[in-house]
């Protein structure tokens, strides 16, 4: 994913010089291509996250567009305020690339995991919020996220995520993707996540069990529209996201399905604490409870 | 007249106007205001700001941010006076139908570059727009107040590494050093000196002046060096120009009461008509 971010970035620097890659001293060799190539429209601020963000806001105000890039969970933490007043509140045009989304930094524990960030930054008005979920979609969003006059928070993994689009589809912000269609249930999904989602929906297929897939690569503002049409369609629905119970997909989710009135059988898969123990990324979903067998048991309890 | 002499003229309107906006409003932040009245007086009325009240947006203005936000009767006395709009304004803040709150707010008020309130956001935002006339080798200067109390906050150190680093000699950042917060005398809460060997430290040009001082203040704010940003601690008296209110913390949030009022009238040149609609 930071490849294909990286892929998009360098091409908005060549075609608008008000482009500018800002990092807070994240990013190694990722950034190699982009600073030879760009080496004005290039600022490492070193490790200060919330100068970054406020720099980055006064920077839009005079026309510039920067990208100001970082560990998610360094961003959405430690520079809450600053993206709320500076960013935010005087709805500046900046788009803020938080890295390491979920538990994807497995190995390195809680400190570097973004499990919460969507709770308060899905909160925020002015600011857009998109969970790309391959490699494609990262290259895409970013090209609409310099294409959205605004701010955007762009949720991004690391750069072992599989690809789940066979072939080029239509991104456009606030528009989720249906990635597989069903008529028994519907998962609903945002991030990386979303391979493990089809894996299992594909194992399920064996037992005629038709699963709706949806990717909802924007969780602000959310895709109302395809809820609505799941609730009415498939009459169950499981929410699965890599970041806490609270505050996230599953609880934008239950905002829309509260406000229909409709009976829908309805479960919310996520974190229900920091994220607990190391391993790969696959290990570390599985212990967490938000693994492919825990899509699973979840899949079948709903279906029952 | 010259220009000192304008600028104090023009020093004992502002006061009068803080008070006059602060009675309308039934409250406000007056000492913090009153401490930087000479500072603003000077950069708006001293040939130092570039500035053009009837286009805000001028391309090549010159930019002040008031980081220390709850100072901004200040501000907006100083903007009504420049002609960014009525002065009747002044009377409703924080009222409803105003877009003059307790903090100043982009967009709505015409000439604030930022909205601060929360303390710690103005210099990173400055040092933004600094670096990006620099680069854009725009001739415009970027000046930022701060309090002295907000400097307790972590992200003014960031900051103050920053401007050095990206040698922003477009940047002039003023520390209204009343040697106040909200609650005690600084030194009292956190240990700040010696203060500007800190900035000394950081790599800013730092310049040490009397706060009041209009000669001093113009000649600091229209000091320059090459590559490298400036730091004037300005060395100021809270709630200056009120005597029972000079270097009294209570006056961070307070309004004068009935036997305070003729005494605060009195030394502001106030009217009853002045306080009176």
């Amino acid at each position: 994913m930071r490849t294909a971010y990286l892929k998009a970035l360098h091409e908005l620097a060549a075609k608008d010089k008000n482009v500018y890659a800002l990092i807070s001293d994240n990013g190694a060799i990722v950034y190699d291509d982009y600073r030879r190539d760009f080496p004005d429209q290039y600022l490492n601020l070193g490790i200060s996250e919330a100068n970054m963000i406020g720099m980055a806001a006064g920077m839009a105000s005079r026309g510039k567009i920067p990208f100001a890039y970082t560990i998610g969970a360094f961003l959405a933490y430690r520079a809450f305020e600053f993206i709320r007043n500076d960013v935010c509140l005087q709805n500046q045009n900046i788009k803020i690339v938080g890295t390491g989304a979920g538990e994807v930094y497995s190995a390195l524990g809680p400190t570097h995991h973004s499990t919460e960030d969507l709770g308060g930054l899905r909160g925020l008005p002015n600011l857009t919020v998109i969970t790309p979920a391959s490699p494609m979609e990262v290259y895409k969003a970013t090209l609409a996220a310099y294409g959205h006059e605004g701010p955007v928070y762009l949720r991004i993994g690391t750069n072992r995520e599989p690809e789940i689009y066979d072939g080029d589809y239509d991104f456009s912000i606030g528009k989720s993707v249906t990635l597989r269609e069903g008529e028994d249930i519907t998962l609903i999904g945002m991030g990386s996540i979303l391979k493990d989602m089809l894996d299992v929906a594909e194992e399920l297929e064996k037992d005629r069990i038709h699963a709706r897939v949806i990717n909802m690569h924007t969780i602000k503002p959310i895709d109302s529209e395809a809820i609505k049409k799941a609730i009415s369609e498939t009459g169950k629905i499981i929410t699965i996201e890599d970041h806490n119970i609270t505050g996230g997909l599953g609880s934008a989710v239950s905002e829309i399905i509260a406000e229909t009135g409709k009976p829908v059988r309805f479960k919310r898969l996520g974190l229900a604490n920091f994220s607990q123990g190391y391993g790969t990324y696959q290990e570390v979903k599985e212990n967490n409870n938000i693994g492919k067998s825990r899509i699973r048991e979840t899949f079948m309890e709903l279906i029952r | 007249m010259t220009i000192i002499e304008n600028t104090t003229d023009i020093a004992r309107e502002i006061r009068k106007k803080i008070y006059r906006t602060a009675h309308f409003a039934g409250g406000g932040h007056m000492g913090a205001a009153f401490s930087m009245t000479d500072i603003i007086s000077v950069l708006y009325f001293g040939d130092v700001l570039r500035y053009r009240p009837d286009e805000p947006d001028w391309e090549d203005r010159d930019k002040f941010i008031l980081s220390k936000g709850h100072a901004c009767f200040a501000l907006y006395s100083a903007l009504a006076m420049a002609g960014y709009f009525p002065e009747e304004e002044l009377y409703h803040v924080g009222k409803p139908g105003s877009k003059f709150g307790g903090h100043p707010k982009l967009h709505d008020i015409p000439g604030v570059e930022a909205s601060t309130g929360a303390l710690g956001h103005g210099l990173s935002f400055g040092i933004g727009i600094a670096y990006s006339d620099k680069v854009d080798g725009r001739d415009s200067h970027t000046y930022v107040v701060l309090g002295d109390g907000e400097c307790q906050e972590g992200s003014i150190w960031e900051g103050a590494l920053s401007a050095p680093t990206l040698e922003l000699d477009n940047l002039t950042v003023i520390v209204d050093h009343n040697k106040l917060q909200a609650m005690d005398e600084l030194e009292n809460i956190v240990r700040m000196k010696p203060f500007g060997d800190k900035w000394r430290a950081f790599g800013w040009n730092v310049i040490e002046i009397d706060g009041h001082d209009h000669e001093e203040i113009r000649y600091a704010l229209l000091e320059r060096k090459a590559n490298v940003p400036t730091l004037i601690i300005a060395n100021t008296i809270k709630g200056k120009g009120v005597s029972f209110m000079e270097g009294v913390p209570i006056w961070h949030f307070r309004m004068p009461n009935d036997k305070e009022l003729p005494v605060l009238m009195e030394e502001l040149g106030l009217t009853e008509e002045d306080l009176s609609r």
